[in-house]
């Protein structure tokens, strides 16, 4: 009875030395890979944000106003940024490699999905944050706008154009990375629909007489600047 | 870009044929069927009754008008002078016109004007707006005399206007240029004014095809580029302006854009020469100053005071953009003063002009946007001058004008300060 408690401890072991000394290089170069990595993703980090520099990347973006807003909203230099997402991207990428090299079978094939999903993951980020820097300029653009042409509520019209925007925005990024294919976009044309089918029933039948009014004065306003005739120039 | 590959071939044909001139009078037209008959005719007198002996051209340079004006320009044949004039002019006077690309506005024919001054060797070239309702050939002498008699480079106008006319030049435009470029300019975008060949050449070479040029004040490029280029500059008294009523103007927000923007892009270009610039010195004048009694103004100072208001409250996240906190502070706290509390003081405006410059210059937001959130502030500043000076005379608001051109050149070491920074 003992020599077989023995024996099979012993066995057990043997296995478990076996596992680990089959385990630790896969370990050793799991860590090789992903410190090689990181090292090698902050190198080309270095190298981009350098390139961009060289090549004036920022100024692409400065006549839009985009290079001075971005410090303003937290978020770093376009160049910066991009150099910072390069760096995410190769230093994920290499600890994914070095997780495969540990050859949990389960592991590789949730991995290898990733790395279906990686470029379009990009693609969405890029979406989501054009899209967020477009709905920023058009809704000062229309706050601008508004406030010039003496239109009421300004803020309120700039805000609903920054809504719309940014919710046209996320349906195309989550579409993009397939989450609820078709059921974001059903849901979005119903949410927009619904929201302009009740803009005009509230605006045509509650406040006909509101757009008379507005419509009244706007005309009276018209007619009054043109009585105005003062030049400025 | 050389002009032979802008201008059409017919245009070419007709400068051939001119072969040289020694005075050009530029004519940009866009839809002026109406006034351009009139405003050519002037032109002809003028040139026929003071520069008789002299080989003169019109240019008509047409932005792709609809109402047939080029066709009407073409038609136009010269006056019976024998009705005019003591005596006939001398010289066979040519009237030359094209159309030029029309999404490069007044920028596109001023660039085919200079082009055909280049070509026709002229000594002397105006310009004059197709709509004019005031216009007489004593303009034309005003205007080229200065030029071709007194050497002079660069002639700006000055009109007679009513004192409450012309508040952007008054307010922004004559004396910044004043502080910053050191010469005191009335009307530095004059839709009428005259230049020299060496000058016309010189516009040609300076970039005179640069987008910002194309689509903003051209004017004002002019003016500051004669002036950082120490060519000699003159103004004349051309008398009363009068344009004929037209429909589709730019609005408010959209002159501030053009005309404003196109100064701080000047301001851009100039740098080297106006940030070391320390003295200002007059323009000679030329022409005889008369004064006349002009139709009231009307303007509703009220609705400009609470769109001024309005502009404060809604815009204070764009604002704190551009302005200094100090000057965001005090312009919070008028804008909360009654209407007949309400003033926006010399030092404050000016302040406030600069911030705006230098925020364009270090484009701390999209340039078009800094521009529309000035114009809030202007109709406030606008407003507060209505008020103070509704019953002040011609002296005492030339003297508050004199003040305030005094304020933006002692301020200048601000502009300069927030500039480089």
């Amino acid at each position: 009875m003992g020599d077989f408690i023995v024996k099979n401890l012993t066995e057990t072991l043997g296995k478990f030395s076996a596992m680990v000394m089959e385990f630790l290089p896969r370990l050793l170069a799991m860590t090789i890979i992903i410190v090689v990595g990181g090292v090698v993703a902050w190198i080309v980090k270095i190298l981009l944000r350098r390139i961009l520099l060289f090549l004036r990347f920022n100024s692409l973006f400065e006549s839009a106003g985009i290079t001075q807003m971005m410090p303003k909203t937290a978020l770093p230099s376009p160049s910066d940024l991009l150099a910072r997402l390069v760096f995410w991207v190769i230093w994920v990428s290499f600890m994914l490699f070095g997780v495969n090299a540990l050859g949990v079978v389960a592991l590789e094939e949730e991995i290898s999905r990733f790395f279906l999903l990686i470029p379009q993951i990009f693609v969405a980020l890029v979406i989501l944050f054009v899209g967020l820097l477009i709905a920023n300029f058009a809704a000062r653009a229309t706050l601008l706008a508004a406030v010039n042409a003496n239109s009421p509520s300004p803020r309120l019209l700039s805000g609903v154009v920054r809504f719309i925007i940014v919710i046209l925005v996320v349906t195309m990024a989550l579409e993009r990375i397939g989450l609820g294919h078709g059921v974001v976009l059903v849901a979005f044309a119903i949410f927009f629909g619904a929201l302009m089918l009740g803009l005009a029933l509230a605006f045509g039948l509650g406040g006909r007489d509101v757009a008379r009014r507005l419509l009244e004065k706007r005309f009276a306003e018209e007619q009054k600047k043109e009585e105005e005739g003062m030049s400025h120039l | 870009m050389s002009e032979d590959t802008f201008l059409s071939d017919e245009f070419l044909q007709q400068i051939t044929a001119a072969g040289e001139a020694d005075i050009l009078a530029g004519v940009p037209t866009f839809n002026n069927a109406r006034t351009i008959e009139r405003t050519v005719r002037a032109i002809q007198v003028g040139l026929a009754k003071y520069f008789p002996r002299q080989r003169a051209a019109i240019v008509i340079s047409d932005g792709g008008s609809r109402d047939g004006t080029l066709d009407q320009a073409k038609s136009i044949s010269p006056p019976d002078f024998r009705t005019m004039l003591a005596a006939p002019p001398l010289r066979t006077m040519h009237t030359l016109a094209t159309t030029h690309r029309a999404i490069w506005g007044r920028g596109g024919a001023f660039r085919t004007i200079f082009a055909a001054a280049d070509l026709l060797r002229v000594k002397a070239c105006a310009v004059i707006s197709p709509d004019l309702e005031s216009i007489t050939p004593e303009w034309i002498e005003g205007l080229i005399r200065p030029i071709y008699r007194e050497n002079v480079d660069f002639v700006a106008p000055i009109y007679l206007r009513h004192k409450f006319d012309g508040l952007l030049l008054k307010q922004i435009l004559s004396p910044l240029i004043a502080a910053a470029y050191g010469y005191e300019i009335q009307e530095p975008y004059g839709g009428e004014l005259a230049f020299s060949g060496r000058l016309a050449a010189r516009y040609m070479n300076e970039g005179a095809f640069s987008r910002e040029f194309m689509r903003q004040g051209a004017e004002v490029w002019m003016t500051t580029t004669a002036m950082a280029g120490g060519f000699r500059l003159s103004q004349s008294f051309l008398g009363p302006k009068i344009h004929a009523p037209k429909s589709g103007g730019l609005d408010l927000a959209g002159t501030i854009q053009r005309v404003v923007g196109g100064l701080f892009n000047c301001l851009e270009t100039h740098q080297q020469f106006w940030i070391s610039r320390n003295q200002v010195e007059a323009v000679p004048l030329f022409g005889f100053e008369n004064d006349m009694e002009l139709p009231a103004v009307r303007v509703d100072r009220r609705r400009m005071f609470q769109m001024f208001q309005t502009g404060v409250q809604e815009l204070a996240s764009v604002h704190a953009l551009i302005l200094s906190p100090d000057t965001l502070q005090r312009i919070r706290e008028i804008a909360k003063l009654s209407d007949r509390e309400f003033c926006l003081p010399d030092d404050l405006w000016v302040k406030t002009v600069y911030e705006f410059a230098a925020s364009f210059h270090h484009t701390v937001i999209n340039r078009d946007h800094i521009l529309q959130a000035l114009t809030p502030l202007y109709r406030g500043r606008i407003s507060s001058f209505l008020h103070e000076n509704h019953e002040a005379g011609i002296t005492d608001l030339g003297e508050k004008l004199k003040a305030l051109r005094l304020q933006y050149q002692q301020s200048k070491s601000y502009l300069i300060e927030r500039w480089s920074a």
